[in-house]
C-alpha cells in the first residue's frame, strides 16, 4: 500500500524548510514552554494570544490581498461541521492544558529539551490511532450535525472580508495596547506586592 | 546581526509577524496552509502498518485523510510530515543559539501545583497528548491548521474551534490550578 510512502523531494524539502522556520519562531517566541501556555489559560501570561492574533491579522491581510490580486488560486478552508469543530475544540482545550503544549509546540518543545513534551507526542500518536478507530461512529452520529461546508465568516455575514480584517486588527491592537499598559503597571507594582496584576508573567522558578 | 539569533527570546509581535509572513509564503510558493496534526495520524497509521497492514488499509479515517483518488494511499511522508519533523530541528537551533537548550522533565508551574514527581508529570503529559490529538482530529485541525491558518482565512469552522478550545482551556486550567490569579486581582480593586 505504500508504493509512494515518500512525496517528491521538492515537496519534502519545502515542508522541511517551513518547519525549520516555524519551529525557530515558536521557540524564540517562548510558546514552546509549558509555563507560558498554561499561564495563558490562567490569564497570567498573554504571549500565546499576542503571537496568535498578530499572526492571524498579518496572515489575513496577505492572503486576502493575494486572492484579490489573483496571485493564489483561492482559500483552503476547512469544512464547517460545527458539532465536530466545537466538540473537538472542547476536548482539545483540556488536552492542551494537561499537556501544556499543542501538537506543533509539543514537537518544537522536544527540540529544546522538554522531555514531558516527548511523552506527550507519544500519547498523541496513540490518541491518533484511537481516533481512527472511533471515527466511523463519530461520522454517523456527530459529523452530520450543523454541517455547512467550507464557509467563511464574510460569506455568512455578507460583509467584505476587509471589514472583518479591519475589526480584527483594531480589536487586536486595542487589546495589545491595554495588555502592555497593564503589564508595565504590574511590573512597576510587582517589585513590592509580588506582581498582583494578572498580566505579568510569573518569575521563573 | 548575530545578536538577533543569539537572543534568548523574541517579542511575541515579531514572532507573530514572522508566522503571518510564513503563511503567505506557504500559500504562494507551495499552495499549502500551515498545519501539524494530520501527520500524527499518518505516523501512527504507518507504525501500525508494520503489524496490521490490512487493518490500516481498510480504516475509514486513514482513507479519508490519506486515500488517493485512484485507490491506495497518498504519500504518508508528505509536506506536513517533513514540516513536523523539522519543527524539532528548528526549535533546537533556536534554543541552541539562544542558550536556552535545557533538559526539562517537570516544568516549574506544574511542580508548584503537583509536586516534583516525574511519573505524575509524564502520566499527565501522555494523557494530555492523547486527548489533544483526539480533539484535534475530531475538530479537523489544531492550533496551527485551525487556529492560525483557518483563523486568518476567517473560516467559520476555525473560529468555532478557536473559541471553544480557549473556553475549555480556561475552564480546565481553573479546575487544575484554581482561580488564584483572579482572586488577587479582585482584592486589588
Amino acid at each position: 500500500m505504500f508504493d509512494h510512502f515518500f512525496a517528491d523531494g521538492k515537496t519534502i524539502a519545502l515542508g522541511a524548510l517551513t518547519g525549520l522556520v516555524f519551529g525557530f519562531l515558536l521557540q524564540k517566541g517562548g510558546v514552546t514552554r509549558y509555563n507560558v501556555i498554561v499561564n495563558q489559560f490562567r490569564f497570567r501570561d498573554f504571549t500565546v494570544l499576542k503571537t496568535m492574533l498578530t499572526a492571524i491579522v498579518v496572515g489575513a491581510v496577505g492572503i486576502y490581498a493575494m486572492v484579490q490580486a489573483g496571485m493564489i488560486g483561492g482559500l483552503s478552508v476547512k469544512a464547517a461541521e460545527l458539532a465536530m469543530n466545537a466538540g473537538g475544540g472542547l476536548i482539545f482545550g483540556v488536552g492542551m492544558v494537561l499537556l501544556g503544549y499543542c501538537p506543533g509546540t509539543a514537537l518544537a518543545a522536544v527540540g529544546q529539551g522538554s522531555r514531558d513534551a516527548l511523552v506527550g507526542v507519544v500519547g498523541a500518536l496513540v490518541g491518533a490511532l484511537v481516533y481512527a478507530e472511533a471515527y466511523p461512529v463519530l461520522a454517523r452520529t456527530v459529523e452530520p450535525i450543523a454541517k455547512f461546508g467550507k464557509i467563511t465568516l464574510p460569506e455568512v455575514m455578507h460583509v467584505s472580508p476587509w471589514v472583518l480584517i479591519a475589526v480584527l486588527a483594531a480589536g487586536s491592537v486595542g487589546l495589545f495596547v491595554w495588555l502592555e499598559k497593564r503589564e508595565r503597571a504590574g511590573a512597576a507594582a510587582g517589585a513590592g506586592s509580588g506582581g498582583a496584576a494578572g498580566g505579568v508573567s510569573p518569575r521563573p522558578a | 546581526m548575530g545578536n538577533v539569533f543569539t537572543r534568548a527570546r523574541w517579542s511575541p509581535y515579531v514572532v507573530g509577524l514572522g508566522i503571518g509572513v510564513l503563511s503567505w509564503c506557504t500559500f504562494y510558493f507551495m499552495g499549502k496552509a500551515l498545519g501539524t496534526s494530520t501527520s500524527f495520524v499518518g505516523a501512527a497509521g504507518a507504525g501500525l502498518c508494520t503489524v496490521a497492514p490490512d487493518h490500516v488499509a481498510s480504516n475509514a479515517y486513514m482513507l479519508k485523510e490519506y486515500g488517493a483518488k485512484g485507490g491506495g494511499f497518498k504519500p504518508i511522508f508528505d509536506w506536513q510530515m517533513a514540516l513536523d519533523i523539522a519543527l524539532v530541528a528548528g526549535a533546537f537551533l533556536a534554543a541552541w543559539l539562544g542558550r536556552t537548550l535545557k533538559v526539562e522533565r517537570v516544568p516549574s508551574v506544574w511542580a508548584e501545583r503537583f509536586g516534583p514527581s516525574v511519573v505524575k508529570r509524564y502520566a499527565a503529559a501522555f494523557a494530555g497528548g492523547f486527548i489533544l490529538i483526539f480533539g484535534a482530529r475530531m475538530a479537523g485541525g489544531c492550533t496551527s491548521g485551525h487556529g492560525i491558518s483557518g483563523g486568518l482565512q476567517l473560516a467559520v469552522s476555525s473560529w468555532v474551534f478557536f473559541v471553544s478550545m480557549f473556553a475549555s482551556g480556561v475552564a480546565a486550567a481553573a479546575v487544575l490550578f484554581g482561580f488564584g490569579g483572579g482572586k488577587k486581582e479582585v482584592s486589588r480593586v
